[in-house]
């Protein structure tokens, strides 16, 4: 291990962690515009041009309130709980390659932190890990809401983990690789190599699990505003607060990074093209996050376990089995 | 400027564009669950939901006043903090400090002093609501014989001190209001159309 690799992958960290906490602190900002204008209002417009710094705004704010450790809670564990959100958010990002690899000033640059041949199981691992953040924080917080938020966030997290890893299963016995620079190559022929088309259940039922596993509207329990306050963050201020803030919008964005490599041809084979094809197939993806908030209601826990025993993993299920007949005659 | 909205008739009935909605009875038997289930899966009602907010996000129909900026219109009869008004013709006071709004003030908040002037016309000194505990009634205005007492169109009425807004002086209109024909006028007994001619009361002389 050379120096020269060492210093490329701190750079390389410092680049993700710093362009992903900007674009959690944006995606703020559009989740609020995109919500207004769907629902006739303006959003955030008094704070710089078009609402544009209320970012910076809400971030001074974060930064400088105080940060309240209540009297009962579990001290350590209420501590760092937050920190397993956002770390286990980033931490995910390693294996994910957000761009093609480029030539710049003469040197080669991958622009994925480590290109490990697990990389998606490695992923998908983290992403379960982040469950420690609600749960933990949940349950130190001596709150009766926060518990209920803890136990649903660990039924909801360990459910819908089944549903991803199942309908996962499928396109990689396809690829035959977990490495998602591997998966994305497998589909670098063009539009029509695309695996969403051989693959059209895996695709909805991963996508469906994506919504439960970001905690997002249709699935949003984890923390429902009308009826257990914030959930898990309902103790929690500041900085801390916005901690759980920052991972809960990263990992919007790499969920959306995972689904457009390995359904949507990611970066296709590479050229400048298809690496803008990328990100806009990331845009619709985290855009689709924020419309559903807008339109959907949420599904009662009961409705969500439901739905994830009695009809998804059933036809995560069947759709592996035909996927290995397919296959194998 | 003025904003009508039609009456909407909201009883259900033949003529009105309000009905019932159809629900249909619940499923008891599993196949009845299953099917209602596979029917509500494939109707695509989730993406009529979808539809709807990205036609509004599409159309930018936006509905938000932004309230310090802008503000909506309030009708002329809008019961807002008082005015006490001038006459017209000789910009004097219009109160001839009868007290009645003194008296039929209900929520006992309005005080008032007077005196015998040098033109023995009764005047005014001290004129005071207490909007602490006015309810906005608008009996004062309604007792008034002179349409002295008014009530303006000022709802802002945030400050540090509720006494900001009694004072007299902060009621009566300006007489440089008067004279640029600032002054709004509320038909009724005794008032008179701002754009007469009017020539001065024998007071003036």
């Amino acid at each position: 291990m050379d120096m020269a690799f060492i210093i490329e992958t701190i750079i390389k960290i410092v680049v993700i962690l710093l362009v992903f906490s900007a674009l959690a602190g944006l995606g703020t900002y559009f989740e609020r515009k995109v919500l207004a204008f769907m629902q006739r209002r303006l959003g955030p417009m008094h704070v710089g041009p078009f609402g544009l710094l209320q970012v910076a705004a809400d971030g001074i704010k974060l930064f400088t309130k105080e940060d309240i450790i209540p009297q009962n809670v579990v001290k350590p564990i209420f501590k760092i709980a937050p920190v397993i959100t956002a770390a286990t958010a980033f931490m995910a990002a390693a294996a994910i390659p957000f761009w093609p690899e480029f030539s710049a000033f003469g040197y080669k640059v991958h622009p994925i932190v480590a290109d490990i041949n697990v990389g998606i199981l490695y992923v998908l691992g983290i992403m379960a890990v982040g469950l420690y953040g609600p749960l933990l924080g949940g349950m130190a917080s001596a709150n009766k809401f926060s518990l209920i938020s803890a136990a649903r966030s660990a039924a909801v997290f360990i459910s819908y983990e089944v549903i991803s890893g199942l309908a996962l299963l499928a396109p990689l016995m396809m690829v035959g690789s977990l490495s998602l620079i591997d998966i994305n190559n497998y589909q670098a022929g063009g539009i029509g190599n695309w695996i969403v088309w051989s693959q059209p259940v895996a695709f909805i039922l991963f996508w469906i699990a994506a919504f439960a596993e970001t905690g997002r509207t249709p699935f949003h329990l984890i923390a429902n505003d009308h009826e257990i306050i914030d959930g898990f963050g309902t103790e929690y201020s500041g900085m801390r607060w916005g901690l759980f803030f920052i991972g809960e919008y990263a990992n919007m964005f790499f969920i959306s990074f995972v689904i457009a490599i390995i359904f949507l041809g990611g970066f296709g084979d590479g050229s400048i093209a298809g690496a803008f094809q990328l990100l806009l197939k990331v845009s619709f993806f985290f855009f689709f996050f924020l419309w559903t908030r807008a339109a959907w209601p949420d599904v009662r826990p009961d409705q969500l376990m439901w739905l994830c025993w009695k009809v998804l993993m059933p036809l995560a299920v069947v759709n592996i089995v035909i996927t290995g007949l397919v296959m194998m005659f | 400027m003025q904003h009508n909205e039609p009456l909407n008739d909201r009883n259900v009935s033949e003529q009105s564009p309000y009905f019932y909605v159809d629900i249909e009875a619940y499923p008891t038997t599993g196949w009845d669950k299953f099917k209602q289930v596979i029917k509500r899966s494939f109707k695509g009602e989730l993406f009529v939901g979808l539809w709807v907010v990205m036609r509004e996000m599409i159309k930018f129909d936006i509905h938000t006043v932004q309230y310090p900026k802008e503000k909506l219109p309030i009708g002329p009869r809008y019961r807002a903090v008082h005015k006490l008004l001038r006459l017209w013709e000789s910009g004097y006071e219009r109160c001839i400090g009868c007290g009645l709004c003194e008296k039929i003030c209900i929520s006992d908040c309005i005080r008032m002093d007077t005196k015998i002037d040098e033109n023995s016309r009764k005047e005014v000194t001290e004129y005071s609501i207490n909007l602490g505990r006015c309810i906005f009634c608008g009996y004062c205005a309604e007792v008034c014989p002179e349409l002295a007492i008014v009530h303006g169109q000022r709802y802002e009425n945030g400050s540090e001190q509720r006494a900001h807004f009694v004072i007299k002086d902060d009621m009566l209109t300006p007489l440089d209001w008067l004279t640029s024909g600032q002054q709004a006028e509320f038909p009724g007994f005794g008032a008179i159309t701002p754009n007469e001619s009017v020539t001065k009361t024998p007071l003036a002389y």
